[in-house]
This record gives C-alpha cells, structure tokens and sequence, in this order.
C-alpha cells in the first residue's frame, strides 16, 4: 500500500502526530506491533504538568499546556483531564531555598507558571499535608488526565481525521529508495515519502534501522493505587528531592508513583514490579502523608518506557536521511508533551521549521550527522 | 519467627498442603506452611479442630475425617504460619506474606502452592442484591461460626457442594424453601456412560445418592432444568425467578419464589493468582469450562522448580489433592536429597494407585456438573464485575471497539481494577471475549496478576 506519511508507534506521540499530519492533509499509516497505548501511554500516572520541567522543555511544556486547557477542541474528549493544580513540596529549608531560586530563574525567563507557596498556604490548600513540609511551588492550571482514555481519545480522532491504524504490526524493515521509505510489518509493506519514528522505549532500535545509534534504557516505570479513600486532596502532589507523584482522583482511589524502576522484560515486553523500590515509593507517600499509613493498596505496576542519557527526549529529523524524524525518550515525562509533538511534526514536515526550539532534543547529540 | 528461607515452602493448609508439610518433615526437610486462615483445614475442614458437637453432626462424617489429618499436621514438626496472608510472588520464589500486620520477605528452594479452589462464578441478573451469596460463604458461617440463614431460603445452581450444602442445612433442622436446578437438561442421563469408570470411586457415587434420597424425603420443592434465572428486589432480594424444563408433561414459565436469602453455586475451579503471578503456565481445561495448572505426575509446573497441587491446580477433590500433596513432597524430598530414586519409588507406588481411584469419580462429576453456556456468558444487561460495576454488554461493547483480550478490556472499562482484582470476574471476562471472537480460550488469555495478592496497606508497604 501507500499512503503520505509511515508513523511507527501509536503511543501518545504517535497517535498525536498522526492526528496533526491528518488535520494537515498528509494521511498517515500508522504501524503499531502491540495496540494503542499499550506501554507508558497507556499506563503511565497521567500528569499533565508545567511544574518543575527541565528548563529545554519549558517551551514546549507551556505550548502543550495550552492544548491541554482545550483538549475537547483537540480530539472531541476530555480526556479525563481535570486542571487541579501541581504542588511539589519542600521538606526542607535546604529544599525551599532549592525551590525558590528555581522560580526566581524561570522568572529571569519570562515564565510565571511556577508561584512559590509558604508553609501556611500549603496547608491550607492542603490540609492532609505532613507538619514537616516547609513550603512549595505551585503550578495553577496543572493538573492530570487519564492516560490510557488520553490515547484512545487523540486515536479516535487521528482516524477520524483520516489516519489508519494497522495493530499487531511490528516493524521488520526499513528501506529507502530514491524519495520513497518503504516499510515493511508481518502483513503489510507501506510506501511513503515521509516517515516518523514514535516508537517510545524502542525508538532506538527503530533509529538503528536508520544507521543512528541512541543510547536509550527500556526501563519499567512503576505505580501503585488505592482502595477508594474519602476525598483529602485535589492538587497532584511531587516532592522536591524524592521520587513521588501522588494524586487522588475523583473516585477516591489515590494513585502513587513517579518514576521508580521494577524490572523489564524485553523479552515478553513486559514490567514487572521491584518490591523493594515500591517500598521506598511507599515511605515517601505515607512520610508526605501520614493518613495513607492505614491504606489499602490495591493494584501495583509497571509500564515500559525509554529513558535518555541525558533524560531529555529525542525530537528531531533524522541525522542520516532526509523526511524521516525522530519523536521518542521522553524520559518518564512525555504525557504531556503529547499534544505539542504533534503539531512539531506536522510544522517539520509542511513547512520544514517549527517556531519552538526544539535544538536540545536533537538526535545529533548522540549521534554524529552522517546526511545521505 | 518465620525464617529467610526454607528448603520447601508450602502455602495452604488444605489436604494438600498439610498431608504434603506431614510427608516432607518425615523426611526430615526444612518446611514451613502458610496458611490465611486462623487454624489448619483448608475450605473443606475449615475450623475443624475447633468446631462443636453440633457442628460434627450437621457437617457429617467427610468433614469430621479431617481431624486426624490436623492432629497430624500439627504434631508434623515443620513450621506453621496461620492468619499468614501472602501478598507478593515473584517468578524468583519470593515470597512477600504479612503475619501479625508485618509483612516479610521468605525465600525456597522448592515452592509448593496448595491454595486449592474458589468457587465459579455465577453471574445472574440480580446477583450483586444484599441477600445474594455465594453457597460456599454460607458454607463458610455454618464451618466458622454455626450460622444459618434466616427466612425463606432458595439454594440454586448445580454440582455437589450445591448438594451438600442442602444436605447439611437439613441436619442443622434449617428450612429450605426450594432447590433450583441449572444442571442442563439431560447432562445425568448423557453422563451415565461414565458409570462405569468411576466405579472404583462407588462410594463418592453412594454419598451423593444419600444426599439427594435425604433432599428428596425432607420435601423440599425441587425445580430442575432451570433457565433465565435471576434474583429480583429493590434494595434487597426479594424473589427469584425463572423457567423450567419440562418436567412430565409440563414447563412451568415465570416461576417467582419469594426469598430472603439465594445461595447460588455452580462448582468450584482451581484458584490460580499464586501459580500465575509465580510464572507457572496454565492452560484452558474445556471439559471443566476453567483454567487448569499443568502439571506432571509429581506435580510439578512448568518451573520444575514449583509444585501446583490440590484443586488448585486442577480440581480433583479433598481425598485425591491430599495424595498429591504427599507425592509432590515425597518428589521434592528426593530432590532435596532426602531421599533416593528407589525409596521415592517404593513409597509412591501405592499413593498413586490409591490416588487413582480417587480421581476416577471425576469424569462422571465433570460431564454430569459443567454449568450450561448461559450462566458461564451471561447476557448484556447482567453485572459482570461487581467491584467496578460493568456488565457483559460494556465488555462486548469494549471487544466491539477492538479489545481481543481481558488486559485490553480492562483498560478500556476498569472491569476487574476494584478491590477483588479480577479474582471474581477473570474467567466470565475471558468467556465472553472468546465467544465474542470465535477465538480459543488460550489465545484470548486471563487478567495478568498484578501484586499485592492480598490487600496490604501503604505502611506495611513501607515497612517491607
């Protein structure tokens, strides 16, 4: 078959850029081994925030979020999203002091997304909070979604906006001949002139197939959520020196997490969860929290996501051949970003530019540009 | 207190477990059993070193016969964790179990899972109604505490607890208002062929036939060839409905029995989280309509390392388990180096002869006893995750979307997330895809296990 443009991944970004393309007029076929959402997409704690970005992202964080406050326009869904609010807190003087020349650096910047909260405004936003937390910083318009309904909802529309979707088609190979990518699954060969790699945790090896090396690490991100507990808590709550994201949803269960690592199993494609780290995931929770000391915890796991070397991801056109990009590593903080990917994509393809900087996430800082 | 680790390390204290911990310590190896419940029995002897005169005579004589495999089991010497709730496996052995609210980490070299069978789910309309309950947790209050319902009282299903259940409400002096068959018309007289085979097992054929002449001289209205039931009320039951098969001449339509309680039943089937989340294979077993752990003879899974007995790995009664359980654990004595090939032989020989002839009752029971499709797939309307609500049609409507299976259908509506974990919903789930797909059970697969396997608090986890 043919089609204007060959995405590998529908993931979050894959699904995204396809539903850009689409609404762009290059109709996409997008190849997925497993199905939509299948690993971090799906499973990951659904944090949509600003709060505490890595300052190459901030740009594309800020655009995102904007997409994200009108997210039913996007994809004709709410995704679940609920703009809540972010909190990461201090426990610690030492910590706040951390915080607050942080927010001071961002408003060098010219960003005012992250406000600094005292110790009396934390409580009272949330009254739950442990005595030992000193203060915070707060991102109003934050919030969270629900992942896995996020995935289907930017699915559902890419199709409907003219994208088809081919599941259970893993990638065997990858040719280039003339202007055409020719890319071949289990059932299907495709021909296209343009091709974009969301591949997530094997972006790497889809990377490869274009003679480009990425140090990437499949890790298993873990989460764990609650029996459903009275409401106590509306702002997705991190720390600002250990790993945690703890939020409650609206039907009560609470869901923690924030990027510790279970196991992968390449093999199987499956994570699977390190007891020993979920503990410490768990101290955390009940130290921020000491009334979650009683509750029950009812389901834990782990989805597989890629992880750079620099933790930063991959958004970039290929170092080796022309019309093909890159769009993977996302690092554990990818979520949000999906709905800006897409529209990266469709600007890099339609118009060869973008008007966000997305220089830091090029590919060339792994490896060496060898154009052909 | 519990120890690092343990040359075998059984959980459950059913027949298997326990008559395998008796074996295993005979032949001098380091074992302890854990076990969730307060005192050794399992389901079948639950709280039978405990239970009362009364109790002995209500329950009969198959109950009481478990005392001296207690005695025993107590007297073994290994170690025994009772209120011991295992909340974590891992494909390494390890093994996470809370004891006193602590929680602990305990390592083997030769697992045994005995954690025998949970009751099939029966999903009818009406089924999630305060009043509704499951005919082995009424077994449960008449064992642990010598309770009987009250009111007007209709048992419904099929196979034998069912019957046994009745039979033992009759010596407690309860009233049973009726007795509502689902055994598919005609599955007896199609089982009689089987006769023949189990009749080594006569005596498991004249228990039953005891049951049923006591059902039927006590007077209690039977209705048999039951279909559409369903359990009817407002903010409780109040009745239960259906139509039967002809019975003579005539097919009654829109029977309605006023009821306070309906204790539905239609069999047992092994429980299989510990083997799943352990990594052992399972398999599809068509005759029995559930998942089964393949085993070989000895017991072992597919990690040679585990062994899966009991009606937990495929069910097979309290007589015929215990006797698994002892060859499991003569095998991982041997393997222990407790034990040579020659004594393992000599002393195997009659286990599995005796064994044998407990099996041969199976055949019969399963080809008499397999719930007809209907109450195996229910239809749109009916509730098949009670935890989180979703019915039959919001599943079909989820494989509609291009769910092909139960992980998939899980993520798309929850079904399976609440409190229970898909323990309760995972085989109906399963059920209704393949039929939906006209796909084999195996290809369509279960809920993946997720820990904990056992409900844990934050702070335990912490703790851990």
């Amino acid at each position: 078959m043919r089609s204007d443009a060959i995405v590998i991944g529908a993931g979050i970004h894959g699904c995204s850029v396809a539903l850009h393309l689409a609404r762009s007029g290059i109709e996409p076929v997008v190849f997925e081994r497993s199905h939509p959402g299948r690993h971090a997409s799906g499973v990951n704690a659904g944090g949509v925030r600003r709060l505490g970005r890595h300052f190459s992202e901030i740009p594309l964080s800020v655009a995102a979020m904007k997409q994200w406050w009108d997210i039913r326009g996007l994809v004709d869904d709410d995704c679940g999203f609920e703009s809540s609010g972010q909190v990461k807190v201090a426990e610690s003087e030492e910590e706040f002091e951390q915080l607050k020349s942080r927010v001071k650096k961002l408003e060098l910047d010219g960003y005012e997304h992250e406000e600094i909260i005292t110790r009396s405004e934390l409580r009272e936003r949330i009254p739950a909070i442990s005595d030992h937390c000193v203060g915070a910083i707060l991102c109003q318009g934050d919030g969270h979604a629900k992942p896995f309904r996020t995935v289907r909802a930017f699915y559902a529309a890419s199709q409907r906006a003219g994208a088809r979707f081919f599941h259970g088609q893993a990638v065997d190979s990858i040719e280039r001949t003339g202007e055409t990518w020719k890319v071949a699954t289990r059932d299907f060969t495709c021909e296209a002139p343009v091709l974009i790699n969301c591949a997530g945790a094997w972006g790497n090896q889809i990377a490869a197939l274009l003679d480009e090396q990425v140090p990437l690490e499949p890790t298993a991100l873990m989460l764990m959520i609650s029996e459903r507990l009275p409401h106590f808590c509306t702002p997705v709550v991190g720390a600002a020196q250990r790993t945690l994201s703890f939020k409650q949803f609206g039907n009560g269960t609470v869901l923690i997490g924030g990027g510790l690592q279970g196991y992968v199993d390449m093999s199987r494609r499956q994570g699977h969860v390190d007891i020993d780290q979920l503990a410490i995931n768990a101290r955390t929770a009940r130290d921020i929290f000491p009334l979650m000391e009683k509750a029950r915890i009812v389901r834990c796991w782990a989805g597989i996501e890629g992880v750079t070397p620099d933790r930063i991801p991959v958004i970039s056109p290929s170092s080796t051949y022309p019309d093909a990009y890159h769009v993977f590593g996302f690092s554990a903080h990818g979520f949000q970003l999906g709905p800006v990917t897409g529209s990266i994509i469709s600007d890099l393809v339609n118009h060869q530019s973008t008007e966000l900087p997305i220089e830091d996430f090029s590919i060339e800082r792994f490896t060496p540009a060898r154009h052909r | 207190m519990i120890d690092d680790r343990y040359e075998l390390l059984i959980v459950g204290a059913g027949p298997a477990g326990m008559a395998a911990a008796c074996e295993a310590a005979s032949h001098g190896v380091r074992v302890a059993v854990l076990d969730n419940q307060a005192s050794p029995g399992g389901q079948i002897y639950r709280n039978v070193d405990r239970a009362s005169d009364r109790q002995d005579r209500i329950l009969g004589k198959d109950f009481v016969k478990g005392r001296s495999l207690v005695e025993r089991f107590k007297q073994a010497g290994g170690s025994y964790f009772s209120d011991a709730s295992v909340w974590f496996l891992d494909e390494k052995r390890r093994l996470g179990v809370l004891i006193d609210d602590k929680s602990y980490f305990v390592g083997a070299d030769k697992l045994l899972l005995a954690t025998g069978a949970q009751e099939r789910p029966m999903p009818i309309e009406g089924w999630q109604l305060p009043g509704v309950m499951a005919a082995g947790a009424g077994q449960i209050l008449l064992k642990s505490a010598g309770m009987v319902p009250e009111g007007r009282l209709v048992l419904a299903g099929t196979g034998p607890l069912l019957l046994l259940l009745a039979y033992q409400y009759l010596q407690a002096g309860v009233k049973i208002d009726a007795l509502v068959d689902t055994t598919p018309r005609g599955a007896v007289s199609r089982s009689l062929g089987k006769l023949f085979g189990a009749l080594p097992a006569a005596d498991y054929l004249l228990k039953g036939l005891k049951m049923i002449l006591a059902i039927r001289r006590a007077g209690i209205p039977v209705y048999r060839g039951v279909e559409g039931l369903s359990a009817v009320g407002e903010e409780k039951l109040e009745a239960v409905r259906f139509d039967t098969g002809k019975t003579g001449l005539k097919k009654l339509t829109d029977v309605e029995l006023r009821a306070d309680t309906l204790l539905l039943h239609q069999g047992v089937i092994p429980n299989i989280r510990l083997p799943l989340a352990a990594g052992c294979d399972i398999e599809w077993e068509a005759r029995q309509q559930n998942w089964i752990v393949p085993t070989d003879e000895w017991g072992r899974s597919s990690d040679a390392d585990i062994y899966v007995v009991g009606d937990g790995s495929r069910i097979a009664g309290a007589e015929a388990s215990a006797l698994q359980g002892r060859l499991a654990a003569m095998h991982a004595s041997h393997e222990l180096g407790q034990m040579d090939a020659a004594k393992l032989d000599a002393l195997s020989g009659p286990v599995v002869k005796s064994r044998k002839r407990h099996l041969s009752i199976r055949p019969f029971l399963d080809s008499c006893y397999t719930p007809s499709a209907s109450y195996l797939v229910p239809d749109d309307a009916t509730l098949v995750c009670r935890c989180e609500e979703i019915t039959a049609g919001e599943i079909r409507q989820a494989v509609q979307l291009g769910c092909s299976g139960p992980n998939q259908v899980k993520s798309f509506t929850r079904c399976g997330m609440g409190p229970c974990q898909g323990g309760q919903c995972g085989s109906t789930v399963s059920l209704i895809i393949a039929q939906q797909l006209d796909k084999p059970m195996t290809e369509v697969g279960c809920f993946r296990v997720r820990p904990p396997l056992s409900p844990i608090t934050l702070g335990q986890l912490s703790e851990a």
